[in-house]
């Protein structure tokens, strides 16, 4: 699974590190940081996430989006 | 005519988001994106901050797909030239690949060190691709004393990620302060301040000579007052060089400063003319700027690439129904635990104030002004405040500004804006962000 954090949109309100904290975590008060390309199983909390973001800066490759290259 | 053939020449940031907003706005006709590098598109900023701390593989920071592209790819052959009357790109295989209209993204390579022998030591880094990041991290687990040249966003970038290594770090910067050019004295120096907080022996003022090699391995740094510093990793970040070589030839308005481009994406002849079919976007582009008067500007910035290839793709459908020059620039960097985040551009301003917060507190925002307005914002871990001060720069706010801030600093000044010379300023590095 493939993730984008728009850094330019994100506010730093943190509800992605609560929802999934295997993916996003912050590194200072507002550094946030996350890993671009999580384990399939973790597709749930990343919607989660990617749905309670009040910026809408997370972006959640779909699973049927074309996968190669 | 509707173009049936469009070929995208750069398959990062820029030309992925052009491949996506031509099929998003209806386009179904041939796709072809040519990528110099082997690798599927991935995103670059993650490469100097999650890459090198360790916790994401290199590989690892492939670019999320909005929509099934159903594109000819063509990964790991650059393009060679371009010919212009006869409507085709060379690629470096022998192909030839006709368009009806092109799109020419090839973004940046870092700018080498400029001794090339010097430069192929064992231990001797830039940081641009994920290739680059991959060969960075597996000298970094080994390394004693990290060496980084030159402290723009990349550099500062490095050096934080080494220090939270806990690798010993020491930065060579040519100015008096790190990101001097880039954000002004005020911020340059708070930069510099949690640079030395976090334990990086940063060396302001100083140039590197020579780098010392030892059968063929990086040993140290000979700094031009004839000082030596150990190393066994150094990290060049002294910015980026456009990948505009390829056009020589194709009589476009094209070189070191990019490829020009008018207010709706399309290349400039180099007669002035634009090119009705060749468009341009992302950090290999040179594009006017309201906020600079009309001036054309390359800031090599991610937004830059995403907002730039939309509006091309969208003028490639819909001819002249989009301008790329209406949105101000806009990055972030974080370093040393801090988040720095800027709309529009600091480096126009002659002052600079602080609006709100304090620098001891390293929570802040300045603002940029130039002939009495606003032109650009920093923030330092105040994200949630810049999109009040963005509304005032669109509204072509004045500076100092006449509303009042919450938590504004009893005696906040104006201050002179202070970037560094140019002479310093054109060895100063642009960012992966």
């Amino acid at each position: 699974m493939r993730v984008l954090v728009d850094l330019n949109k994100c506010q730093l309100y943190a509800q992605c590190c609560f929802l999934a904290p295997a993916v996003f975590k912050l590194e200072g008060e507002e550094v946030l940081s996350y890993d671009p390309e999580p384990d399939e199983q973790l597709r749930a909390r990343v919607a989660q996430a990617a749905a309670a973001c009040p910026v809408s800066a997370i972006l959640v490759e779909a699973p049927d989006a074309e996968p190669q290259p | 005519m509707t173009p049936q053939r469009i070929v995208i020449v750069g398959a990062s940031l820029a030309g992925l988001n052009a491949a996506e907003a031509l099929r998003e706005a209806g386009y179904d006709g041939t796709l072809t994106l040519v990528g110099e590098e082997p690798h599927a598109p991935y995103d670059r900023p993650p490469l100097s901050k999650q890459v090198l701390s360790g916790w994401v593989a290199a590989n690892r920071t492939r670019l999320p797909r909005r929509i099934a592209l159903g594109a000819d790819w063509r990964l790991g052959v650059a393009a060679v030239g371009l010919d212009r009357e006869r409507r085709l790109v060379r690629l470096a295989d022998g192909d030839e690949t006709p368009f009806d209209r092109l799109v020419v993204a090839t973004g940046a390579h870092a700018r080498p060190w400029p001794d090339p022998g010097q430069a192929a030591l064992g231990g001797v880094h830039v940081l641009r691709t994920c290739d680059d990041a991959a060969a960075l991290v597996r000298d970094l687990k080994t390394a004693r004393r990290v060496l980084v040249i030159g402290a723009g966003f990349t550099g500062c970038e490095v050096a934080s990620a080494c220090r939270a290594r806990g690798l010993a770090t020491t930065v060579v910067e040519i100015g008096e302060a790190p990101l001097l050019p880039q954000l002004g004295a005020l911020v340059a120096d708070h930069a510099k301040a949690l640079q030395i907080r976090a334990g990086v022996d940063l060396r302001c003022g100083a140039t590197a000579a020579a780098l010392v090699g030892d059968a063929g391995r990086l040993a140290g740094v000979r700094l031009a007052s004839g000082a030596e510093i150990e190393a066994d990793v150094a990290v060049v970040c002294l910015g980026a060089v456009r990948n505009t070589d390829w056009l020589a030839g194709a009589c476009l308005d094209a070189g070191p400063l990019g490829i020009a481009i008018d207010v709706h994406g399309r290349a400039l002849r180099a007669d002035g003319e634009a090119d009705p079919d060749i468009f341009a976007c992302g950090d290999a582009a040179s594009a006017p700027s309201a906020l600079a008067g009309g001036a054309r500007i390359s800031v090599e910035h991610w937004a830059a690439a995403v907002e730039q290839a939309r509006v091309v793709a969208a003028n490639i459908v819909a001819p002249g129904s989009q301008r790329l020059d209406l949105a101000p620039p806009r990055f972030w960097s974080m370093q040393f635990g801090a988040n720095f985040k800027s709309v529009g551009l600091p480096p126009l301003a002659d002052e600079v104030m602080l609006a709100q917060g304090s620098v001891e507190s390293g929570r802040f925002v300045a603002l940029y002004g130039r002939a009495g307005s606003l032109v650009g914002i920093l923030a330092v871990n105040q994200a949630q405040w810049l999109p009040f001060y963005e509304r005032d720069l669109l509204r072509g706010g004045s500076f100092p500004p006449t509303y009042r801030v919450v938590d504004a600093p009893p005696d906040a000044q104006r201050q002179p804006a202070r970037f560094a010379s140019a002479a310093v300023a054109g060895a100063s590095e642009p960012a992966l962000n």
